[in-house]
């Protein structure tokens, strides 16, 4: 008798265990303050964007709103451990609760924002799909690409916009799948593709570490429209705005000329939204349950969008981007943050 | 009556284990339910879709290595099908390379001659402690390192050996290769008839017939006949390169071979110590005896020590072509388009259905392994001792 009544205790014991793991979770926000660091989705290592540097230190553009994040939340950037996602796994290390937000050269579309329980809060660069190919092929325009075989990154959008455009235009091509970009970047060396296609963020910051990057051309055809911005569980909305509003922080530093380095003298500005975004004149952080000195922190240890973006992808990184249409809207690009205020 | 029949229940060993089992088994139900509910409650409240409609959608990408027709604007369901072809693809060729090779290995060890039977030893005992994931890495890289496609290697005519694959010419069948088919197919089953009153005759006046020679000339010289006769109703047609690859033929990707190198020279090292196992189980008197009678070593070898041998080797060999299925998921480290990379990575990544899909994919596993087990067990039975010995 005892034996089947220990074995009955048991067997509830296990089923009440696992009840309460698959309960629900608390706001976002609080479970960050309460652990005391951010968990921010990165890439395994994109040079520019989200890698590592010889330090060991995680840098890039989408490191640098993690680090904004951390600044709002705990007034220090430097509280954030990264997690390395690959493009296979990001939305469920997100979905799960691993990670707090997902900054990852990730594209927002429909499906991912609706259907796969996400929220995509913004965009902090605006990429297009490119093509990239050895100089010696001669090519000059995608359109020559028929029959080519072409390494891609799977689980990405990319690999449906290349369905497309190859579709569209007629032509037919191998595919070549690869699972991360620095297996892509083996694959292509060794000439098992002629083309390599991501990004075109991507494939300049790949290109960046060849061994002669001048031999590899990127094409001149954007075959689709890549809004890459971070990512947060869909349904907490508080954390969606602090996230949102710390990248939006950045954009607005920028087009109201704070940097990291004159910040502590804007805030004897006489501009009004200057003084709003620094918290001088108070209120603001409180609606988004930080401290008012928030965007401060960001824009004195982050920087603001250009600083970030000239440090780690600008043309005089060895990646060599122009800012394109990630100027500001004033200098001719879509970067575009709503008023502060 | 009713409190005899509690008590029964209680103090009767057989109802009471009965009893106690039940309950578990009813547990055990109810966890599985309570699990199943739980998570699709949170899918729910995450606001993440579930359910199995996606399989209709139109997948959106194109798959390279594939035995069946597909293009971006076929459905998942379509996908699922091209990664199981695959995944089938390499096991059978795998486990068919993998016993052949682990067959002759096994015999080798056991040769007299010191150096190959010391090449047999180191060959198991570097593959078989080496992970298969970094051989299948290791044989894929070396075939990245062939020479790229314009310094494509001509093996022979129309055989072009590259980085991107063995491109070979592919066969045309025009209008009469059916019959010569035919004619093949005839001549085998003339060849097993044969073989029967051969043996019949064999077994009635001892005389031996060269079964074998009869019957490949048979099944060889009929098809080429016909061939001729019905005008040669087969054409190649070459590879050719044009512009970036070559145009027209077959290829074998280095996907492909990668991972058929990698899991049947894994896979075979384990098969050749089954069967080592196997031909040392058979005791030294049965060869002895044979020996006695006049056998020649080749017959002993394949009337007397093999058909025992394989009822050894045949259980533990089942479980090497199982191991060798299933390993065959590492496709996705090298980019071969099995189902876990296919249609368990892309289409995964594409609709979210991680639940679904990730279910699929461990029951088609699961379906394909007892099959395996169940044509194994099947053999295995027709091996074993007949009769009541």
């Amino acid at each position: 008798m005892t034996k089947i009544k220990s074995l009955f205790i048991s067997l509830l014991l296990i089923l009440g265990v696992s009840t309460a793991i698959a309960g629900s979770h608390g706001s976002t926000h609080d479970l960050v303050k309460e652990r005391g660091k951010l968990m921010c989705g990165s890439n395994t290592g994109l040079a520019g964007f989200g890698a590592p540097n010889d330090a060991g230190v995680w840098e890039g553009i989408d490191v640098d709103v993690c680090r904004a994040v951390a600044a709002a939340v705990f007034g220090d950037a430097s509280k954030v451990e990264y997690v390395p996602t690959t493009s296979k796994v990001r939305f469920t290390v997100l979905q799960s609760g691993e990670i707090d937000m997902l900054s990852r050269n990730t594209t927002w579309t429909l499906s991912r924002d609706v259907d796969l329980g996400l929220e995509f809060v913004g965009v902090n660069y605006y990429d297009g799909q490119g093509f990239m190919v050895s100089k010696d092929l001669g090519v000059s325009s995608a359109m020559e690409l028929d029959g080519a075989s072409v390494c891609i990154q799977v689980g990405t959008t990319t690999e449906m916009n290349l369905a497309d455009f190859f579709k569209a235009n007629g032509m037919s091509y191998e595919s070549v799948p690869v699972e991360t970009n620095s297996e892509a970047d083996a694959a292509y060396t060794a000439g098992r593709c002629d083309v390599y296609t991501t990004d075109a963020s991507g494939l300049y910051a790949s290109r960046a570490g060849y061994p002669d990057p001048s031999a590899h051309v990127v094409l001149p055809e954007i075959v689709s429209k890549e809004p890459l911005g971070p990512a947060v569980r869909h349904g907490d909305s508080e954390w969606a705005d602090i996230v949102r509003w710390s990248l939006n922080a950045m954009i607005i530093g920028e087009e109201l000329g704070i940097t990291s380095g004159n910040v502590d003298e804007m805030k004897s500005s006489n501009n009004p939204e200057v003084l709003r975004l620094l918290g001088v004149d108070a209120g603001y952080g409180a609606m988004l349950g930080l401290s008012d000195d928030w965007a401060y922190n960001i824009l004195s240890q982050v920087g603001n969008y250009s600083e970030s973006f000239e440090k780690h992808i600008g043309p005089n990184t060895p990646i060599n981007i122009q800012r394109g249409l990630n100027a500001l809207y004033k200098d001719g690009g879509i970067l575009y943050a709503p008023p502060f205020r | 009556m009713e409190s005899y029949f509690v008590r029964k229940l209680i103090f009767d060993e057989k109802s009471r284990s009965l009893l106690i089992q039940t309950l578990v088994i009813g547990l055990f139900a109810l966890f599985i339910y309570l699990i199943a509910q739980q998570t699709a409650y949170n899918l729910e409240k995450r606001g993440i879709s579930s359910g199995f409609d996606f399989l209709n959608i139109s997948a959106g990408y194109d798959i390279s290595i594939r035995l069946i027709p597909f293009t971006s604007e076929d459905t998942h369901l379509r996908a699922y099908f091209v990664g199981l072809l695959n995944t089938l693809m390499i096991a059978v060729c795998g486990c068919f390379l993998a016993t052949i090779m682990g067959f002759l290995v096994g015999v080798i060890r056991l040769s007299s001659n010191w150096l190959f039977r010391n090449i047999a030893y180191v060959y198991v005992e570097f593959t078989r402690n080496v992970p298969v994931l970094l051989q299948i890495i290791l044989y894929y890289s070396i075939l990245l390192h062939l020479p790229k496609i314009k310094q494509a290697i001509e093996i022979f005519d129309g055989f072009f050996l590259t980085n991107r694959g063995f491109f070979t010419p592919s066969p045309i069948f025009k209008e009469g290769f059916s019959i010569v088919l035919c004619s093949f197919i005839v001549a085998i089953i003339v060849s097993i008839f044969i073989k029967r009153i051969l043996k019949k005759k064999q077994e009635q006046t001892g005389k031996q017939y060269p079964i074998f020679y009869i019957n490949s000339a048979l099944i060889i010289l009929t098809p080429i006949l016909f061939y001729y006769i019905m005008g040669r109703p087969l054409e190649f047609d070459t590879p050719v390169l044009k512009g970036f690859n070559f145009k027209g033929g077959m290829v074998i990707r280095p996907e492909f071979l990668g991972m058929l190198f990698g899991l049947s020279i894994y896979t075979a090292a384990f098969i050749s110590e089954t069967v080592r196992s196997g031909i040392i189980a058979v005791s030294k008197g049965q060869r002895e005896a044979s020996q006695a009678l006049g056998l020649k070593n080749n017959l002993v070898m394949r009337l007397i020590v093999i058909p025992q041998a394989l009822r050894v080797i045949i259980p533990p060999l089942t479980s090497q072509y199982l191991n060798l299925t299933k390993n065959s998921s590492l496709g996705i480290a090298i980019g071969y388009a099995d189902l876990v990379h296919g249609f368990g990575g892309i289409s995964l990544n594409q609709t979210g259905r991680a639940i679904e899909i990730m279910l699929m994919v461990m029951l088609t596993y699961l379906t394909i392994s007892l099959t395996i087990s169940l044509f194994m067990n099947i053999y295995n039975k027709s091996v074993q001792f007949k009769g009541n010995a």
